[in-house]
């Protein structure tokens, strides 16, 4: 029998359904303005024993009445169980998502240990630089390649999203190359992430998810500022994003297991 | 409420009548929500209900009603405030409205907007004409525990009679003699304005009803040590803060009678949540009615509260004034020392708190300790370290969670919240 996992973020919505302890399915969409009918669209004909909810929807999930029970788990424990499954060694996890950050050291088992999320506002997340894209009107996909093309960043002090572009445009009126402008502010959001990672106590090896991870500057910036290696020390999944679904599909298989 | 009836007294309080009714609006519906939604509460709660549903009405009545018979109302925001010195001169002495986002941006022309949201809420309740116990107050006594309240007495006190009280910031024996006098000025501020002597007759009375308040919040915190703790901590932080509205003596025997009811539930094995329902103490900043927002959000995602270590909890009722002063000098003396065991964040150092903290977890059997702190609160945010620190070496897991009045990070919250308990299971 089938069980889901189902990520439901401020930006994206992730499924991962399993079987036996395989994963058999994968999807995603844009969460939009209407959750529920993506939800409901992406669960098209999946038939589940269970399914755990987690994000910041997780509740909605539960007042769909699916046919089959619902659970749910927070972003932090799910993102924990995906990233222990997909890198068992990995000792701290590091997620970033579309407008949240999150630190957590994990305990052998992926259990979570100590945690860290930014407050309330989105500085410094997937949003953070889905903004900054905009003002070098870049696709957000291709943004990190871009800053790539950079070699000598200025330092980009703003964290929140508005006073950053004032900074990046600013610069772009001193005529810094706009690529430099780019690594300055994937360099910020690494600076950041970092105090949130020595805050939770880093050890390696680092284990980076979330949709930001698919960034190939934000993985060198990281790395860089973590005195890490990719693939030695820091692992990036092949498909971040889908961490957190499949930490819940891993919970809702452990409950179906605990019950029968 | 029956407002209509209260709106002539309002008036004569000079309230702002539309936004007050807004106001009382919010709050009952909240107390609805957050309340009256509870499960399995005790008969002895519906004293509670009845004052909190009165908070504005029918006490307010009753301080008018003393002031008419010449007694005078005293205003605090601090358990610095010798409540015993207020009662030995007939006064009544009753904590002032700093718990809810009212008046905001009328405060910030008044303070930076970085001060930290309970000094804003005073500020503003005042500025905005919503607090009939500001409006009744004869004299409201401020002390220096922080550098907002300080500055932000200036400013007050350019708007309400205004007297402070110097707290010391250290414990050695120059703070405790700093302290003494700053006790004895404050009586004879007191006598003058009441035209009356405190006697040892009179002060022993007082401190044997405040110490009597003290005691029966000692007797229902050593009650809700029980697993499963037969009360909710929603409903002991109200009895908390209903504590600096009501009548001392009618809040006594009123909490003893719960008390006895709680402790036949117990004798049943009953609890407010299952057994193995998580149990977490709150330590930190006060929360001032009706700041209700973190414990409603804890104990809605599974977890049940069983200690306020807090201003607004055990740090208000842990020490009694010795009783045994035979002289006014020697009760004097006892009065000043029981205050000088306040273990505020405004100390340094002020190690003993983290020992109170310790020996609270130890006995109220807890699972883990919500370190809660009003944004820019530096005394609590700074012990915060500290404090988590201590509970990591005693083996009690900790999260610190920083916040203000306002509703806008309830949903992370939630899930901070949910992950710790998570990581607690």
């Amino acid at each position: 029998m089938m069980v889901l996992g189902i990520d439901i973020g401020s930006r994206s919505i992730e499924v991962v359904a399993m079987r036996q302890g395989e994963v058999v399915e994968k999807r995603h969409g844009p969460t939009t303005f209407n959750p529920v009918q993506q939800i409901n669209h992406l669960l098209e004909g999946l038939e589940a024993q269970m399914a755990v909810a987690t994000g910041y929807g997780r509740n909605l999930v539960q007042e769909l009445s699916l046919g089959f029970p619902v659970q749910t788990i927070t972003e932090i424990k799910a993102h924990g169980l995906g990233a222990h499954h997909l890198f068992p060694k990995g000792r701290t996890v590091l997620d970033i998502g579309g407008q949240d950050t999150k630190a957590l050291s994990l305990l052998p088992g992926g259990r979570v240990g100590k945690f860290e999320m930014n407050d309330r506002c989105a500085a410094g997340t997937g949003k953070f630089l889905e903004y900054s894209a905009q003002i070098f009107q870049i696709p957000i996909q291709d943004f990190g390649a871009y800053a790539l093309g950079g070699d000598n960043p200025p330092i980009i002090n703003s964290m929140c999203t508005v006073f950053a572009e004032t900074e990046a445009t600013s610069l772009m009126a001193q005529g810094v190359k706009p690529e430099n402008i780019a690594l300055g502010l994937h360099l910020a959001i690494a600076r950041r992430t970092v105090n949130m990672l020595n805050r939770v106590g880093l050890v390696l090896p680092l284990i980076f998810v979330g949709g930001v991870a698919h960034n190939p500057c934000m993985c060198n910036l990281l790395a860089e500022q973590t005195k890490t290696k990719i693939d030695e020390t820091l692992f990036v999944p092949k498909e971040p994003d889908m961490s957190g679904a499949l930490g819940a599909a891993l919970w809702a298989q452990e409950i179906v297991a605990e019950t029968t | 409420m029956t407002q209509e009836s209260y709106e002539a007294m309002w008036e004569s309080l000079n309230l702002d009548l539309s936004a007050h009714d807004g106001l009382l609006g919010v709050l009952g519906k909240f107390y609805g929500d957050i309340y009256m939604s509870q499960q399995g509460r005790l008969k002895g709660m519906e004293y509670l209900d009845f004052v909190l549903s009165e908070v504005h009405g029918l006490r307010i009545k009753e301080l008018l009603e003393a002031k008419a018979q010449g007694r005078k109302i005293i205003g605090t925001f601090c358990v610095f405030v010798p409540e015993e010195l207020a009662l030995a001169l007939d006064c009544v002495q009753v904590g002032l409205c700093a718990g809810a986002d009212a008046g905001k941006e009328a405060a910030e022309t008044l303070v930076p907007r970085n001060t930290c949201a309970l000094i804003k809420s005073f500020v503003g309740f005042k500025l905005a004409r919503l607090c009939p116990y500001t409006e009744s107050c004869d004299l409201i006594v401020g002390e220096t525990t922080c550098d907002g309240k300080k500055k932000a007495y200036e400013a007050f006190g350019e708007l309400a009679p205004m007297y402070i009280m110097e707290v010391p910031q250290t414990k050695t024996p120059a703070a405790r003699k700093l302290w003494k006098e700053e006790v004895l000025r404050y009586m004879a501020t007191l006598e003058s304005m009441t035209g009356k002597k405190v006697t040892a007759e009179k002060l022993a009375k007082a401190i044997k009803i405040v110490n009597d308040r003290r005691r029966v919040l000692q007797r229902l915190n050593k009650l809700r040590a029980t697993v499963p703790t037969p009360i909710s901590g929603r409903d002991v932080l109200l009895i908390n803060q209903i504590s600096f509205y009501d009548d001392p003596l009618r809040f006594t025997g009123a909490i003893n009678a719960l008390c006895d009811q709680l402790e036949e539930r117990i004798k049943k094995g009953e609890g407010v949540v299952p057994q193995d329902t998580p149990r977490l103490m709150l330590s930190g900043c006060p929360m001032a009615v009706p700041n209700w927002k973190l414990p409603f959000i804890i104990e809605s995602s599974g977890a049940v509260i069983v200690g306020e270590e807090s201003c607004i909890g055990t740090r208000n009722t842990r020490d009694l004034v010795d009783e045994s002063g035979q002289t006014l000098d020697e009760m004097l003396d006892a009065l000043a020392d029981r205050y000088m065991h306040i273990d505020c964040a405004c100390f340094t150092p002020n190690d003993e708190r983290l020992e109170n903290i310790e020996s609270m977890a130890s006995e109220l059997k807890v699972d883990g300790v919500v370190q809660y702190t009003l944004m820019f609160c530096q005394p609590y945010a700074h012990e915060g370290f500290k404090v988590e620190k201590r509970l990591t070496d005693h083996g009690t897991p900790s999260m610190i969670l920083e916040t203000d009045y306002s509703m806008e990070d309830v949903e992370q919250l939630k899930t901070r919240v949910e992950a710790f308990l998570e990581t607690i299971k």
